[in-house]
């Protein structure tokens, strides 16, 4: 993924303007380096607004006592470090933090992991109308846009009507009330495992088939194979694929579209919580903005592992 | 280890890998069924079965100009980011990728940081007050700014491998016959780069089409919210939602992403990935 293929370090600079085109010069339209940098410019202004600067005035904000409803409406006070002390000790902060863990590690880490490279697994051999139809559905789930899928969701669950309850003969169980975590944290395998799939089948495809035939020969079970052949060929991927389901799935903000955080807030995520917090009611932003950085800084960290690791994998 | 019969064994995990399948497909197929059914269904209800068929419920969808509205905006946020990001994002990869500007590699390293750790969710008190205080709430062209500044650095980088892996040797030539720069552009790279620009503009149309947080706080007149919010607010507001529009709805408001997924999935064996999620 976006590796600079065509630089040569330590190159001698082109001179600005029109330069002759050389063998070595790769600005072979003649931009020149101004020009060049008009170029780039609007994206990176856009960039910088709506990416940079929200991020940085995070930080400012998270110092603030500035709500949009309540006494402090019109005059944001510097409160030092007091909302993040406050964060601390906030039952409801410690139990959205505690419900994304939860959130995350199942749906994403093992969920969507598991499921995702099972099927990856399972289409090696598998009849081209079974690896279809299931390819189809699974994909489905993942780009049909999310206020529709949350709205399926209701329709499944529901109480009265819903298909599951009709299935399991279980009618007036309400599932979005009574299991608010486990409801969205299988909305979210079934919502999120085409990502794993697509990944674990590209990843599939580098492992040699002449290991596999060696280690089928030697009397290998399938199990082993897996696991002496295939699973350390594709470290990487898991790897990969690990990082970026977290991220996003620590960012998730689709379970409000399906429980709204409820009921009394057990299966409210962080993403919810801030919206909440800052967006809703007294509109706390500069409290808000404290989680925000969290959020912020938790995503940096995974970002900056997964950078790493990259850039280590190139060596 | 007892030793276990091989042929017992064979049989036995034959049986569980067809079962896991058949349950792997009810899973995902389950949800599904109420969107396929529903919309031509006489009686819709939370119910997915299919009690008589008809097309009644798309004549009342054609019928009610507040979807049609919601539909509308959805075309015209996702049409002006897809503009926005294609023209900025060809520009600047274009650059990026020819002109070695100082810094360029770190450049797009901190874009890739950035374009991963400030996502809507983590950025959206900001982006709110941000555009609270510049009197910008409730604007379309300013959710279409937002969803651009958020959408481009994935963009930058998905262009600008494509031109690192167009041969110079046309714009070479065209510069050796005379060509002007604005010449070289406008007829050699342009022509060259457009698969790539339509590639990211799909993807574009795509992101935005089924973004629901970023139009649900910052557009709160119902005249100005796209489908994505519409439809949210349609089942949200309590009581027994309109099962005939709701379902219609939602089917008319899916299929473009579908078809679209469909066609890039085709063209360039693309897979949507990355970008700004929820």
């Amino acid at each position: 993924m976006a590796a600079p293929t065509t630089s040569k370090p330590a190159e001698a600079d082109a001179p600005a303007g029109p330069a002759p085109a050389g063998r070595h010069d790769p600005d072979v339209a003649g931009l020149g380096r101004w020009r060049a940098t008009g170029f780039a410019a609007p994206a990176l202004v856009l960039v910088a607004i709506f990416l940079v600067f929200p991020a940085l005035w995070t930080l400012y904000l998270g110092l603030l006592d500035y709500s949009l409803g309540g006494k402090t409406a019109q005059s944001p006070q510097y409160v030092g470090l007091r909302n993040f002390s406050d964060a601390l000790s906030d039952p409801l902060f410690t139990k959205a933090l505690y419900l994304t863990l939860l959130y995350v590690g199942f749906s994403a880490v093992l969920g969507q992991n598991v499921l995702g490279f099972l099927l990856a697994w399972y289409f090696r051999n598998a009849r081209a109308w079974v690896r279809v139809t299931l390819n189809v559905l699974v994909l489905l789930a993942w780009i049909l846009p999310g206020s529709v899928v949350a709205f399926l969701w209701q329709a499944l669950l529901d109480r009265q009507n819903g298909t599951l309850n009709a299935i399991l003969h279980t009618t007036g169980t309400a599932w979005t009330i009574d299991h608010p975590m486990a409801v969205i944290i299988i909305f979210n395998i079934w919502r999120g495992t085409a990502f794993s799939m697509l990944l674990y089948s590209a990843a599939l495809n580098t492992v040699p088939a002449s290991h596999l035939e060696v280690a089928r020969l030697a009397g290998a079970r399938p199990w082993q194979q897996l696991r002496d052949v295939v699973l350390p060929t594709i470290r990487r991927h898991v790897l990969t694929n690990t990082l970026l389901i977290t991220l996003w799935t620590f960012n998730d903000f689709t379970p409000y579209l399906l429980t709204g955080g409820g009921p009394d807030n057990k299966s409210q995520t962080l993403p919810v919580f801030i919206y909440k917090t800052a967006l809703l009611g007294q509109q706390r932003l500069g409290y808000g903005s404290a989680f925000s950085l969290l959020l912020l800084v938790a995503n940096l960290i995974i970002a900056v592992v997964y950078i790493r690791f990259l850039r280590g994998a190139r060596r | 280890m007892t030793a276990i019969d091989p042929v017992v064994r064979r049989t036995v995990s034959r049986i569980g890998v067809y079962v896991g399948v058949c349950v792997a497909t009810v899973f995902f197929a389950l949800p599904l069924l109420w969107l396929v059914l529903t919309p031509f269904s006489k009686h819709p209800s939370y119910k997915a079965t299919l009690d008589g068929v008809s097309l009644d419920n798309f004549d009342r969808l054609l019928h009610n100009p507040q979807l049609w509205r919601s539909l509308r905006n959805s075309i015209y946020l996702a049409g002006g980011t897809a503009v926005v990001v294609i023209v900025t994002a060809a520009l600047a990869s274009y650059a990026l990728s020819r002109v070695r500007i100082p810094g360029r590699d770190q450049l797009l390293y901190a874009l890739l940081l950035l374009s991963s750790i400030v996502t809507g969710t983590a950025a959206m008190v900001p982006i709110f007050l941000m555009l609270y205080q510049l009197n910008l709430l409730d604007k379309q062209f300013a959710v279409v700014l937002v969803l651009s500044g958020g959408l481009l650095p994935a963009a930058v980088f998905m262009l600008k491998d494509f031109v690192d892996s167009i041969p110079r040797s046309y714009e070479e030539s065209a510069r050796v016959f005379g060509a002007s720069p604005s010449q070289i552009l406008r007829h050699i790279v342009l022509p060259l780069i457009r698969p790539g620009m339509a590639t990211v503009g799909v993807w574009s149309l795509v992101q935005v089409w089924g973004n629901f947080l970023i139009p649900f706080i910052l557009l709160s007149d119902d005249k100005k919210q796209p489908a994505a919010v519409v439809m949210y607010t349609f089942y949200d507001t309590g009581g027994q939602p309109n099962f005939a529009l709701i379902s219609t709805f939602a089917l008319v408001y899916s299929v473009p992403v579908v078809v679209l997924y469909l066609i890039v999935n085709k063209r360039y064996g693309f897979s949507f990935q990355g970008g700004i999620k929820g």
